[in-house]
């Protein structure tokens, strides 16, 4: 079974150990500066919503690659860069409609999530579950299971 | 091995900005923030030093697990002397500075000298620049935050900086990061303002990659983020009330000093309690609390992010402080409401956004207020003072007043900026300071919680909970339960609690992990990650070590054993707790004090002896 990352604002807090994992897992490094998943804080609002790439089926950074260095990982679904190809010309930043692939110059390279292979750090690191990793197919399954909830009208459910 | 090994040293009379070698070997004696920041203060400055003067110098230190996932690894210490107390101070904070200081290559930042115009300093990985603030002096935190965020166009900029409240004088000014996160205590703002030093601007994007062993690091800290999800303490009730999960427990027990002093107990608590907080207003039908948030790497989150009702008295018209923002930790809201009496939680949360904003501390705040309400009560501080406005106890009003004033330094701020100590010997009523060293108290009556009482007088600091929390074992029963009333076995508890707690502050650390943690939770964490070998022992005697050298440095500084007491409200038959369970009760601090010395090898007189020095290495 295939799966995504599957995130709740409403439960996260803004402690960035999602960016650290990340860093840390793909550079060796403490360093949300390298981190492939970005928690954006909107201090008005009073609200932290974690943000990365979504792996799309027809990923416009895969398209736009001219080197074909982004290829589908059969196993994870994500799109994944290869090092070794990846010229770092940076047109799949600028085709990436969520800003999700970024460059990292100390490497000359682009970087974007690839579920550390189907193992995301991030949801390991989380502490709160803002970020989860569940069945792709089914990544409505808990919302609806919350709003079947909410719409059952048996006094036993809502008990 | 976790420390970046360079120290940023900026001489603020000079203009220069140099990067230097950390002192490894006293990194290995004294870890870093707060004890390898006091060691460099020490060794730096005479501790008879002015200082409001540019003899004495401004330390920002990060601990080596600062930046690191460790769980709640994010924190920083600014280490000075305190211009409200004299004596060595200490200021610890969140938020997300220190981390960003310690990405972008930095274990300490030095300031000294005094620069002969405002500046602030900007530093980009391992380059840094001391850069005209003109534009900026005289605006508080929260512009100055918005104005660098723009001048660079980086949202990832980390700021601290000074508000207008430092600027003028204020002697409880602290330095404020992240808008609402505080090194907060014993004016180490005041001091950062006397230099000319508006803020400090980092971006990091370095990171921290040198750990020492990283499979074994990553295994120890993913256990130990386990164990505070696990706890009651760290996994429900401080994410859920925040610190403000105390205003009852602490009011039930009779320990919540209420009036100046006067009580220790608030009618009003409820009102003004973590739990209040989630309910919702009958106003606007929302809660004062929006959401919970977590400082860099912090796995508890117990901070809080409120709102203040728009149709407030407080802030109508005034659409700034209509948004989210840090709201009360329990220290602030008792502070600013049992002391003065203000159950008005929006009047309060409006007072601590201020106390953000223009960079003061809301417990020296608060409790100078509670005492210029005591004063105005006697008739000794009058209309002719406070411009008309009516000081009683209870005045939400005044409250608002009173921090506007002091925020900017207006009027009769500028009295209150000093502190109650100044304020009521001006006022010929020294006896009405609750203060020790010149420092106010926190929110635990001593008279209720004895061991807590002894800590205060003995603070480094001046009176202070977070130096030796014993609140943990007298109430909340960790790491064991004693009686708050007894005063048996309290030296060596208190002794025991600062010992360790200087040492969690030496680490990058947050103190809130010991409520699920202990020393065996953290060496292992240390040594991980840390050249050297950090076991609990060695982490409990850099910890007694960085205390004595912090006391060493007081005595020079000219603190006598006459300054480890209370007032007198708080010792004596005539101020007894006049209700619940302590009713009665008086603090038994002079009982307990010469076994405190004798516990921690210091003469009568609480002078460390040579044997003692000698057995720390001092």
């Amino acid at each position: 079974m295939q799966k995504a990352l599957l995130i709740d604002p409403d439960k996260c807090t803004g402690c960035l150990q999602c960016e650290l994992a990340c860093s840390y897992e793909h550079e060796g490094v403490f360093n949300p500066s390298k981190s492939r998943i970005r928690v954006f804080t909107f201090h008005q609002e009073g609200r932290f919503v974690p943000y990365t790439c979504t792996q799309c089926a027809e990923a416009w950074c895969q398209q736009a690659c001219p080197v074909d260095a982004i290829t589908l990982n059969s196993e994870t679904g994500a799109k994944d860069v290869n090092d070794s190809a990846c010229v770092g010309c940076k047109v799949c930043t600028i085709a990436c409609p969520f800003g999700t692939v970024n460059y990292n110059h100390s490497t000359g390279k682009v970087i974007k999530c690839d579920l550390c292979g189907g193992d995301p750090k991030c949801v390991s690191a989380c502490p709160t579950q803002a970020i989860v990793y569940v069945d792709a197919d089914q990544t409505g399954y808990e919302k609806m299971r919350q709003w079947a909830k909410e719409t059952d009208n048996s006094p036993a459910a809502s008990a | 091995m976790s420390w970046t090994g360079k120290i940023l040293r900026v001489n603020l009379t000079e203009g220069s900005v140099n990067a230097e070698p950390l002192n490894m070997d006293w990194a290995q004696q004294y870890l870093g923030q707060r004890g390898l920041a006091s060691k460099y203060l020490v060794e730096e400055t005479d501790p008879k030093c002015d200082p409001l003067g540019p003899d004495n110098k401004m330390i920002m230190a990060t601990g080596p697990l600062t930046g690191t996932m460790a769980a709640t690894g994010g924190r920083y210490s600014v280490v000075t002397k305190s211009p409200l107390t004299n004596c060595i101070a200490c200021s610890n904070s969140g938020g997300f500075i220190g981390a960003e200081m310690k990405h972008a290559g930095w274990d300490m930042i030095i300031f000294e000298g005094k620069s002969p115009s405002p500046v602030y300093l900007y530093v980009e990985d391992d380059q840094a620049e001391l850069v005209d603030a003109s534009e900026i002096w005289g605006t508080s935190v929260w512009h100055t935050d918005e104005w660098l965020h723009n001048k660079y166009q980086d949202p990832l900029l980390r700021i601290s900086a000074v508000g207008r409240s430092a600027e003028s004088g204020c002697l409880y000014a602290g330095i404020i990061n992240d808008l609402h996160r505080a090194a907060g205590r014993s004016g180490v703002g005041t001091v950062m303002a006397s230099k000319n030093l508006k803020a400090v601007a980092v971006r990091g994007t370095l990171g921290v990659g040198n750990i020492k062993d990283p499979a074994r690091f990553m295994q120890v800290v993913n256990e130990n983020k386990a164990i505070l999800a696990a706890n009651p303490v760290t996994g429900q009730g401080l994410p859920t009330y925040g610190t403000q999960v105390l205003m009852n427990v602490i009011n039930e027990i009779g320990a919540l000093p209420t009036k100046n002093m006067q009580e220790v107990q608030f009618d009003g608590a409820h009102d003004i309690s973590g739990e209040a907080m989630h309910e919702p207003r009958k106003s606007d039908g929302k809660p004062n609390l929006t959401t919970n948030a977590a400082c860099f790497g912090c796995t508890i989150a117990c901070g809080r992010i409120s709102t203040i009702d728009k149709g407030h008295f407080t802030v109508e018209n005034k659409a700034k402080y209509w948004g989210n923002s840090g709201g009360l930790e329990y220290e602030a809201a008792w502070a600013l409401g049992a002391d003065t009496e203000v159950n008005d939680l929006d009047a309060l949360t409006y007072a601590n956004f201020l106390c953000n904003e223009d960079g003061y501390d809301p417990i020296t705040f608060g409790a100078t207020v509670a005492a210029a309400m005591e004063l105005y009560e006697m008739g000794v501080i009058t209309d002719e003072q406070t411009g008309g406005v009516a000081f009683n106890f209870g005045s939400a009003e005044a409250l608002a007043k009173a921090a506007e004033w002091v925020a900017t330094g207006e009027g009769f701020g500028q009295e209150l900026a000093l502190g109650s100590k100044r304020l009521c010997e001006k006022y010929g009523h020294p006896e009405l300071s609750m203060t020790v060293k010149g420092q106010e108290f926190p929110a635990y009556d001593p008279r209720g919680i004895q061991g807590i009482g002894l800590n205060y007088a003995t603070s480094n600091r001046g009176a202070c909970h977070v130096r030796g929390y014993t609140v943990a074992s007298e109430v909340l029963g960790v790491p064991v339960k004693t009686d708050p009333l007894e005063t048996e076995g309290k030296p060596e508890l208190v002794k025991a609690f600062q010992d360790a707690t200087a040492a969690v502050d030496s680490s990058g650390l947050c103190l809130f992990t010991t409520f699920a943690w202990d020393m065996t939770n953290i060496a292992p964490q240390l040594d991980a990650a840390c050249e050297g070998e950090w076991t609990p022992e060695k982490l409990v005697e850099l910890g007694e070590r960085v205390w004595n050298m912090e006391r060493q440095y007081n005595m020079q500084a000219g603190v006598t054993k006459a300054d480890d007491t209370l007032p007198e409200r708080l010792k004596s038959e005539q101020g007894a707790a006049r209700t619940g369970p302590a009713k009665g009760r008086y603090s038994e601090v002079e009982k307990m004090l010469p076994e405190y010395y004798e516990k921690r090898g210091w003469n009568e007189e609480g002078v460390p002896t040579d044997e003692t020095l000698n057995r720390l290495g001092l």
